[in-house]
């Protein structure tokens, strides 16, 4: 293999496991080591400069950090990231002095965003301090998307939502709340030098059956249904609800049936449990509310009697996979009849564009989909960007915070008259973190223990209460213990070929057998090779240049505990822990990095 | 020093042997030795070998004196005996446990100094009385734990960190081993674990006295330019003129190799290894032939490493004095002590 090439940001980067996995690259080792040492505030910081929303996502987030997680593959769980993050949120002290300033004397250029979801609010984070003149529209009365009207309060508290989103509009923008855009011509009519359309995917799919028409009064859709008990336009539900859907639509729908007084509450899915896509942990906090969850019963009719839904009939399925396709079979089993008084119908959501012209230059498929370029987040009509889930569907919060950021830098270039695709660089910086011959600027002690559970009220109270938080979050002690099971991936291992002497001290004091010297081979060979074969093929190898044995070194990154030991027992200080800073790109100019010794 | 304890977290994918235990099962504490010492990979050599032995832990005695080299017992299998003697003491220390228990596995870490300078004697005695134990010499030709003094097996030619000549030539300990009667005498180096590893498993199964002198690089005292015990020398001087293969248990022999270059020896215990001389003047079960030709390497300030010599009669101490076949331990009280009776009978026979 060739040499690794250490310069490449992206090497390091990948290393560092769950801030790779976060579609806004949040530094997430940097700020749970200050969350460590009780600094919620900077660890706060860090996460709003990346992801503008801690504490809405320290509660909500999708987390794929945390299935990348390098913990999950030397012990059974991850770390805890998010609900870390959430500590940091409500723990930090004042950060209003630590805003970016908005420039009174405005720039001259004007922007358009449609829709106040978590997409557009991040473009506005990101070019208000930058001095764009930013029009927010809205059809609703109040900013925030699905993150107000869908996630249930006993999630995400509306204090929470209220501050974060607060703290986005407070830069300036104006806004026009209760303004629904029916005709994109007549906002470009206003002259924005740049439009970007945030309005989501607000069209909650519905499902045909027997008797689906007459029992219409009974039947809601899922998102529909939540958006009303958000805005209290609907307090009351029928004693018993049944839930069509496996996402997590459906488990908030569920969940909040229960809060507005249902006695009975039953989820349906189509699919066998193992594949529903809503979240195991969003599944987990249903069942521990005593909720059933029906798998492989299809919806076949809604019976209505005497003109109102009695029950809906199940026909009994199983799934069937050939070649990774998965096909669900009648099994031939009677129908199951539950008997209900009202149904939420949570089987999907899409975007949808009735209000925007096709004559205007914006391309859409075949599916009715706009045609948004993946890196620049453009449409086909310059000036005119997508983003979240109104460019590609449904997705999550720290996915609309991502695109935005990038629609955000995209806007800048667009309106100062440069090329899209000369997108900025990140900014990165690697650091020794030596601070003596066995000491570090980071705490190398690994611990041992397992996953923290974090705390719930007692459900007797918040079953009754639709707006009580569920999670209570970690307290300092628990969060400290958690923090402590980081691995600090982001603290590399760095190794100078020159400086090696091949003594094998930093082979033989390796925990987890990562570093070799071997005979230099093509990488699937370098891979059987090793003293643990390095089968993990996400996972890079780091390869020396030759050794004057004629060997190489070479680190399987796998799961690399980045303890330091290799480099406490190297006598030449071949290697060094060096704390790798990555900081992506943004519109927003990056606040100078604190080099503090926690972070 | 190490401040923090190693992590317990292994590789998911760690090799088991066939008793469900990983190599990491066979360590002992953190090495609090310098970083980069030689002797931290023999520690490393001889877990790896315990491991693929799969050596019950509380069968194996582990014996040593004073030294960097001596410590580290206290490095492998933390759940052996052990024993940390007065300085060069160990080898007596060792008979003696052997005598009352023959059952144990004996294995000895020392020093050079522990060994070549101030144990000397003990070493040559029990090498002589052919104590069943697998002696480790970990040499890095100083006293490192006392800040670097030249020790006995110093070669003349080798000067200190501060460029002092020693007047005097060193001792080599494997050819007074040969000398002495010790019937496994192998030389190896701690930077080359695919050679060393076979060697200690080897000596292990032996019975009889087994030597390995390991050149052990002492990166704090004994590892600069004008050293032929440092790394950089011993890379370049190293010649292995016999290879020790171990073959597996369940394999067998049956690579071809040119004739008269391979001798194929079984050991008491059933183990069989393979000799392969990479010298084809070397005869390592020729002790007679074997000591010249390794003088003559020794005098180009070469270092020859691997099998040196073998002696498949496999004789240990019980058998030259005929002792009891059994530990002491599980000889009964009344046969352990026979009682005034028995004394007075003896006494008579020598009036
Ligand atoms: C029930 C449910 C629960 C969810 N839970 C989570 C979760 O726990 N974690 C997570 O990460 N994600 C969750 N999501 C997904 C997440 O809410 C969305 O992916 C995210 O909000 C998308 O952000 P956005 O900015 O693209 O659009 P949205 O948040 O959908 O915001 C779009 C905004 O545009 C407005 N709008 C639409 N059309 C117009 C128009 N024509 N004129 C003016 N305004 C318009 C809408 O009123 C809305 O306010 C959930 C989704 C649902 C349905
Ligand atoms: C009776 C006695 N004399 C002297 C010493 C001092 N001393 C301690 S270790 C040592 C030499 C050890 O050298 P070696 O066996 O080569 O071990 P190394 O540290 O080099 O591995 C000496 C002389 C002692 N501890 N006890
Ligand atoms: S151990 Fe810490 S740094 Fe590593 S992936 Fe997990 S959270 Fe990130
Ligand atoms: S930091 Fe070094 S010693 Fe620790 S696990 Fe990683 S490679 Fe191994
Ligand atoms: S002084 Fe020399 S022998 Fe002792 S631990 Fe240090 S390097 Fe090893
Ligand atoms: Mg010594």
């Amino acid at each position: 293999m060739e040499k690794t090439d250490i310069s490449d940001p992206s090497y390091f980067h990948k290393v560092v496991d769950c801030q790779w996995a976060c579609p806004a690259h949040t530094p997430v080792p940097a700020y749970i080591r200050l969350i460590a040492h009780g600094r919620y505030t900077e660890a706060f910081m860090i996460n709003w400069e990346s992801n503008v929303f801690p504490g809405i996502l320290g509660r909500t987030c999708d987390r794929p950090c945390e299935p990348a997680c390098r913990r999950g593959r030397i012990e059974e769980k991850p770390v805890a990231i998010c609900r870390l993050k959430r500590v940091a949120a409500d723990n930090r002290g004042p950060v209003d002095h630590l805003m970016p300033a908005i420039p009174t004397v405005k720039n001259g250029k004007r922007v358009a965003l449609i829709g106040a979801g978590p997409a557009s609010l991040t473009v506005a984070r990101d070019l208000m301090p930058l001095g764009y003149d930013v029009t927010l529209i809205e059809r609703d009365p109040q900013g925030g998307g699905l993150m107000r009207k869908n996630i249930p309060s006993f999630r995400l508290p509306v204090a929470v939502l209220d501050e974060e989103v607060g703290r986005v509009l407070d830069m300036g923008l104006t806004t026009r709340f209760g303004a629904e855009v029916t005709s994109m011509k007549s906002v470009l009519d206003e002259g924005f030098d740049a439009v970007f359309v945030g309005t989501g995917a607000p069209r909650g799919k519905d499902l045909r059956a027997p008797g689906r028409d007459e029992a219409a009064a009974n039947i809601h859709i899922g998102t529909d249904f939540l958006s009303s008990v958000a805005f209290k336009h609907i307090e009351t539900i029928g004693k018993r609800v049944v839930v069509i859907g496996g996402g997590n639509t459906a488990m908030d729908c569920c969940r909040t049936a229960l809060r507005l007084g249902a006695e009975s509450v039953t989820v349906t899915v189509r699919s066998p449990c193992e594949d529903m896509k809503a979240s195991d942990w969003e599944i987990e906090d249903a069942e521990r509310e005593g909720i059933p969850i029906l798998d492989n019963h299809s919806p076949k009719e809604f019976v209505v009697e005497d003109g109102k839904l009695t029950a809906v009939v199940f026909e009994r399925m199983r799934a069937e996979y050939t070649d990774g396709r998965r096909k669900l079979i009648p099994t031939g089993e009677p129908d199951v009849v539950v008997e209900c008084d009202d149904v939420l119908m949570a089987v999907g959501q899409e975007n949808a564009f009735p209000w925007i012209e096709r004559d205007i230059g914006i391309e859409f498929n075949e599916w009715e989909q706009p045609q948004v370029d993946k890196d620049t987040f453009q449409s086909t009509r310059p000036g005119v960007f997508f983003g979240g889930d109104a460019a590609w569907g449904p997705e999550n919060i720290i996915w609309a915070v991502a695109h935005g950021h990038q629609a955000a830098i995209s806007i800048d270039l667009h309106c100062q008259g440069e090329d899209l695709m000369r997108r900025p660089a990140p900014h990165v910086n690697l650091a020794s973190q030596k601070m003596g011959i066995h000491e570090w600027a980071y705490d190398n002690d690994i611990s041992n223990d397992k996953r923290r559970i974090v705390p719930h009220v007692d459900p007797a109270l918040s079953l009754r209460d639709l707006s009580m938080e569920v999670e209570l979050g970690f307290d300092a002690q628990q969060a400290v213990d958690e923090a402590m099971r980081c691995l600090n991936c982001d603290i590399q291992t760095v190794f100078s070929d020159n400086l090696c002497i091949e003594c094998d001290a930093c082979m033989d004091i390796c925990p987890v057998d990562c570093i070799n010297f071997t005979q230099n081979a093509d990488e699937p060979d370098l891979r059987e090779d090793l003293r643990v074969p390095a089968m993990n093929h996400e996972q890079a190898l780091y390869v020396s240049g030759d050794l004057n044995t004629g060997r190489v070194m070479v680190k399987d990154e796998d799961v690399c505990l980045h303890c330091g030991l290799c480099a406490e027992r190297c006598p030449t200080g071949a290697w060094d822990m060096q704390k790798f800073l990555f900081v992506d790109a943004k519109a927003l100019p990056i606040p100078p990095q604190e080099q503090s010794d926690a972070a | 020093m190490t401040h923090i304890l190693k992590p317990q977290f292994r590789h998911p994918n760690l090799r088991t042997n066939s008793v469900g235990l990983t190599r990491r099962d066979y360590e002992g504490v953190i090495s609090t030795l310098c970083a980069g010492c030689g002797h931290d990979s023999v520690t490393a050599a001889i877990v790896e070998a315990c491991f693929e032995m799969e050596i019950p832990a509380h069968r194996v005695a582990k014996m040593s004196g004073i030294g960097c080299s001596s410590k580290t017992t206290n490095y492998f299998l933390n759940r052996s005996h052990g024993f940390n003697s007065v300085h060069g003491r160990m080898p007596s220390v060792a008979t003696g446990a052997n005598l009352a228990n023959r059952d144990l596995v004996y294995l000895g870490v020392s020093g050079d100094g522990d060994t070549a300078s101030i144990g000397m004697g003990q070493f040559c005695h029990a090498v002589r009385r052919r104590v069943n134990m697998l002696y480790i010499c970990e040499n890095n030709g100083t006293y490192g734990l006392t800040k670097g003094q030249f020790s006995a097996t110093n070669d003349r030619a080798s000067r200190n960190r501060k460029g002092m000549e020693t007047p005097f030539d060193s001792i080599d300990l494997c050819n007074m081993a040969i000398e002495l009667g010790a019937g496994f005498v192998a030389r190896a180096f701690s930077g080359d674990k695919a050679q060393l590893v076979p060697l200690i498993k080897a000596g292990l199964h032996y019975r009889g006295f087994a030597l390995i002198d390991v050149i052990s690089p002492c990166v704090t005292f004994n590892n600069h330019a004008t050293s032929t015990k440092s790394y950089d020398y011993v890379r370049h001087h190293n010649q292995m003129v016999g290879r020790l293969d171990l073959v597996p248990e369940q394999e067998e022999i049956t690579a071809e190799y040119a004739p008269g270059t391979s001798t194929d020896v079984t050991l008491h215990d059933g183990a069989q290894m393979r000799l392969s001389k990479l010298d084809i003047s070397y005869d390592p079960t020729d002790a007679e032939t074997a000591l010249p030709v390794l003088e003559r390497y020794k005098r180009k300030g070469e270092i020859a490493t691997g099998i040196l010599y073998l002696d498949d009669r496999e004789q240990d101490l019980h058998d030259l004095i005929g002792t009891t076949t059994k530990p002491l331990n599980e000889v009964d009280a009344d046969t352990l002590c026979p009682g005034s009776d028995a004394l007075a009978a003896i006494n008579d026979a020598h009036r």
